[in-house]
């Protein structure tokens, strides 16, 4: 038996197939990932994404440390209540992980992956060194996605009338708190949504409420289409500690606009950065197969440039074929696969597939 | 527990089959296959009027989680594919044993079929997987 978040037994209630994700039972789908795939595409769907791990710091070098720490710049975070994403990057400017940094009102919260959970911890920890922070992980505290297009209308009804001007006021990437619930724009499907951050002993009756509401509970498996659709990396898939943001698609994470803030990773991805501009760093680019079949991620593909390799690839449920992200040489003109011994030909796009609801390459 | 009725055979690799009145064996995957594999997405058929091996590649089905090859039960010649699939694969996981048939042969030597598994014994090599 491997670690349960607080709404485990709702899941297995529902009927759910309960898969191993990094050491915790969690809900690969509840009969069907293309239709909860679906249900957050055109109405509204609620994951139970407890297992991530969220970190509060605190403490007067917080924002200072922050803007060591983060390859992205709190500094731009002018106010409680508006977050952006991040990586995390080690020495030779590898991704130890990428997330959410909150601005709050006691600080700065952080959701980091539930995969790489104990290496990010001791990395907080080994990196704070000469800060005056309190770096506090939240076992305790629960996180659900509510996504789709209704999501927020149907969210009002299960948090309550009290949050719904604050609620109505979120632009995207912005939050507020509210008796120690936190309340976020944010999310990993490309469909309008809010995150929830809450007690873990209250996350039974907001998911009840949700599902009053008219949400369907939506699984790992449709998580993990709906992001590929929407053109986001996941960590450990389509970068890791030997990737550069520059190869990941994530350059424009990398904030160098302060020439002073010297973050960790700086100097090594100011090398990434020149490489790239001279085409020899490869690019995470997107792939769409015209032809029946399906990409899997870790599979090699062919260009005009030279190999490459899929990182992720899936069927996608909105566009009813498949797609994938792949690693390729700069420059690359044109792309086939071998499938089944025979070369199909993929087209190759921006990473972005499907955005609130419909298919946004050329 | 996983739906297995009694008058199928079945292989080691998760294909049923069933010989109708005059012969001709129709040919699908199992319940408890098509639930491991998810949903799913793609069928590859194979042509009509093919000779297949038994336990040779006959079809393919993609699934979101994997692809998986379809291996003939028997040997015989493909007469019919489920061409309702090819718009419709989720057929299989909705019903594995009805409409989300595969294919259709006539069988070279019904022996082949006493050395596929009943539905006891098949049920059997479900639990030990």
């Amino acid at each position: 038996m491997g670690l349960r978040t607080c709404l485990f037994d709702r899941h297995a209630a529902a009927g759910a197939k309960i898969v191993d994700f990094s050491g915790w039972d969690m809900p690969l789908h509840y009969g069907s990932q293309i239709e909860e795939h679906n249900q957050v595409r055109n109405d509204a769907g609620v994951f139970d994404v407890s297992h991530m791990t969220v970190t509060d710091v605190a403490g007067i070098d917080a924002e200072n440390w922050l803007r060591y720490l983060l390859a992205n710049d709190v500094a731009r975070l002018e106010a409680p209540g508006k977050a952006l994403y991040s990586l995390l990057l080690n020495h030779d400017g590898g991704v130890v992980d990428d997330l959410i940094v909150y601005r709050t009102e006691a600080g700065y919260r952080l959701v980091t992956n539930c995969a790489t959970r104990r290496k990010v911890l001791i990395w907080l920890a080994q990196n704070s060194q000469g800060f005056m922070v309190q770096v506090e992980e939240r076992p305790n505290l629960a996180m659900m996605a509510v996504h789709g297009p209704n999501s927020i209308a149907l969210a009002h009804e299960a948090l309550g009338a009290d949050s719904t001007p604050a609620v109505r006021q979120l632009g995207n990437f912005e939050s507020f708190e509210q008796g120690g619930w936190l309340v976020a724009r944010t999310g990993y499907t490309g469909e309008l949504g809010l995150e929830v951050i809450l007690p873990a002993e209250r996350a039974g009756p907001l998911w009840d409420a949700l599902l009053a509401a008219g949400v369907k509970p939506a699984g790992l498996g449709a998580r993990d289409t709906l992001r590929l659709e929407a053109g986001m990396n996941l960590y450990g898939q389509d970068m890791d500690e030997n990737t550069s943001p520059f190869s990941a698609n994530l350059g424009w994470s990398v904030n160098l606009r302060d020439e002073e803030r010297d973050f960790l990773g700086r100097e090594a991805v100011l090398q990434h950065r020149r490489l790239q501009q001279e085409g020899e760093l490869p690019v995470l680019a997107g792939l769409v197969l015209e032809a029946r079949g399906v990409l899997r991620s870790g599979q090699p593909v062919f260009t005009d440039k030279g190999e490459g390799v899929i990182t992720s690839g899936s069927f996608s449920p909105t566009l009813k074929q498949s797609i994938a992200l792949a690693r390729i040489p700069w420059g690359s003109e044109s792309c086939q696969v071998d499938l089944r011994g025979a070369m199909a030909p993929l087209k190759i796009v921006k990473p972005g597939f499907v955005r609130f609801g419909k298919r946004i390459f050329e | 527990m996983s739906n297995i009725p009694d008058d199928f055979h079945y292989t080691s690799t998760h294909e049923w089959v069933k010989v109708d009145e005059n012969g001709v064996a129709t040919v699908g995957i199992s319940d408890h296959a098509q639930e491991a594999l998810g949903d799913i997405v793609f069928v590859e058929l194979p042509e009509p009027g093919t000779e297949i091996e038994a336990r040779a590649e006959a079809a393919v089905v993609e699934s979101v989680k994997a692809a998986s090859d379809i291996y003939s039960p028997v040997s015989g010649e493909i007469t019919q594919v489920n061409e309702a699939l090819i718009d419709n694969p989720q057929l299989v996981n909705t019903a594995p044993y009805d409409d989300g048939w595969i294919y259709r042969m006539t069988i070279n030597d019904e022996r082949d079929l006493d050395e596929l598994l009943n539905a006891e014994a098949y049920a059997e090599h479900c639990s030990d997987e």
